[in-house]
């Protein structure tokens, strides 16, 4: 086992965490440039694949980081990578939750829950639109969209199901 | 909301939401269980963490485990909370990185991913219906949510951008007045 790797992997990581204030995607020009030019632990097409499955795998999409350090070092790279990734932010959470928690009754609460809901439900909406911007979506997968947004907005199946539904119909071509 | 969750139940919650975001999601995902499965957190709270935890660095979905699990359990929840949300993923995501390198090929998983994006988007979209019908109530609200849709989704503007311009007005509009009484 390359102890420098994994050091580097570390700091890497741990410092990327850190910066990576709106979300783990704001980071990733400078995980390629590192992880590719200056490491050259993969390569250019290796880096865009490895985005690809990310975003195509269950779970946060930060988990390229597993595939890069797993690339790099091995299986202790991966979780490396990975805990790496996740510490210092989880700890900045941990602060500000703890935070929130004592200012359950102040008026600075009151207004940052109530004030933040209409900006939260608009950034949603924009993630909605971005998401099928991402996913290159032709008239059918726009169809398939608001037949589900329907059943999902007005009765009560299991979501589970509508999405595996849609994945079914996806696997047969048909969007 | 009942009683706290334990941490099983909070490893095991985390993992559920996690699973069911195959095609995306997440945060829809999360609303579904967290707030009208097992009522852990009224919308309002849960809307307010999202943002805060999009603000924070970090992967916004591992940032909601944590701020999640701190609330019921302290330390030991939040990590109960990324165990779930992570652990099968990353297995997943190991077992396909070895395929990848092995034999130099993506996982012919396109077309089910294509369908399951647009069900994943419709469930993005039911929840900005279902959240939207209680807050969106007034003429500021709206305003609020639609220039924030502008300016970060059609504009593209860094969400730091939107929210330092936006956060005050909406903290300024809704903070609580002296009730006349």
């Amino acid at each position: 086992m390359n102890i420098r790797t994994l050091v580097q992997i570390f700091l890497l990581f741990s410092s990327l965490s850190i910066l990576s204030i709106g979300g783990g995607n704001t980071v990733l020009p400078e995980m390629h440039k590192k992880a590719v030019g200056s490491y050259h632990w993969l390569t250019d097409k290796q880096f865009a694949d490895v985005f690809a499955i990310s975003q195509a795998a269950p779970g946060p999409s930060i988990l390229i980081v597993t595939m890069i350090g797993y690339k790099a070092a091995g299986i202790t790279g991966a979780v490396l990578a990975t805990i790496a990734m996740m510490i210092p932010a989880g700890i900045l959470v941990y602060i500000v939750s703890r935070v929130w928690e004592h200012a359950k009754n102040s008026p600075a609460r009151k207004a940052v829950e109530k004030g933040f809901a209409p900006l939260t439900v608009g950034l949603i909406l924009a993630s909605a639109w971005i998401m099928s911007k991402a996913a290159d979506h032709d008239w059918r997968a726009y169809l398939l969209t608001g037949i589900c947004t329907a059943i999902f907005s007005t009765t009560k199946i299991n979501p589970l199901l509508i999405v595996a539904a849609a994945g079914l119909i996806g696997w047969l071509g048909w969007v | 909301m009942s009683e706290k969750p334990t941490l099983p139940e909070l490893a095991l919650t985390f993992n559920h939401i996690a699973l069911a975001s195959f095609g995306g999601g997440l945060s829809a995902w999360s609303r579904e269980v967290i707030v009208v499965e097992k009522k852990w957190m009224e919308d309002e709270e849960f809307l307010s963490a999202v943002t805060m935890c999009r603000i924070l660095p970090g992967a916004n979905q591992v940032n909601l485990a944590v701020f999640v699990g701190v609330k019921f359990r302290g330390i030991p929840g939040a990590l109960a909370a990324v165990f779930g949300l992570t652990l099968v993923p990353v297995l997943i995501v190991l077992a396909m990185a070895y395929f990848y390198f092995q034999f130099h090929q993506v996982p012919a998983v396109a077309g089910i991913l294509k369908g399951a994006a647009a069900a994943a988007v419709a469930l993005t979209l039911s929840m900005v219906f279902k959240t939207g019908r209680k807050c969106l109530v007034g003429l500021i609200p709206i305003l609020l949510f639609l220039a924030i849709f502008l300016m970060n989704g059609i504009a593209r503007w860094p969400l730091l951008a939107c929210l330092s311009l936006l956060a005050p007005l909406a903290i300024g509009w809704a903070w609580p007045r002296e009730k006349k009484s």
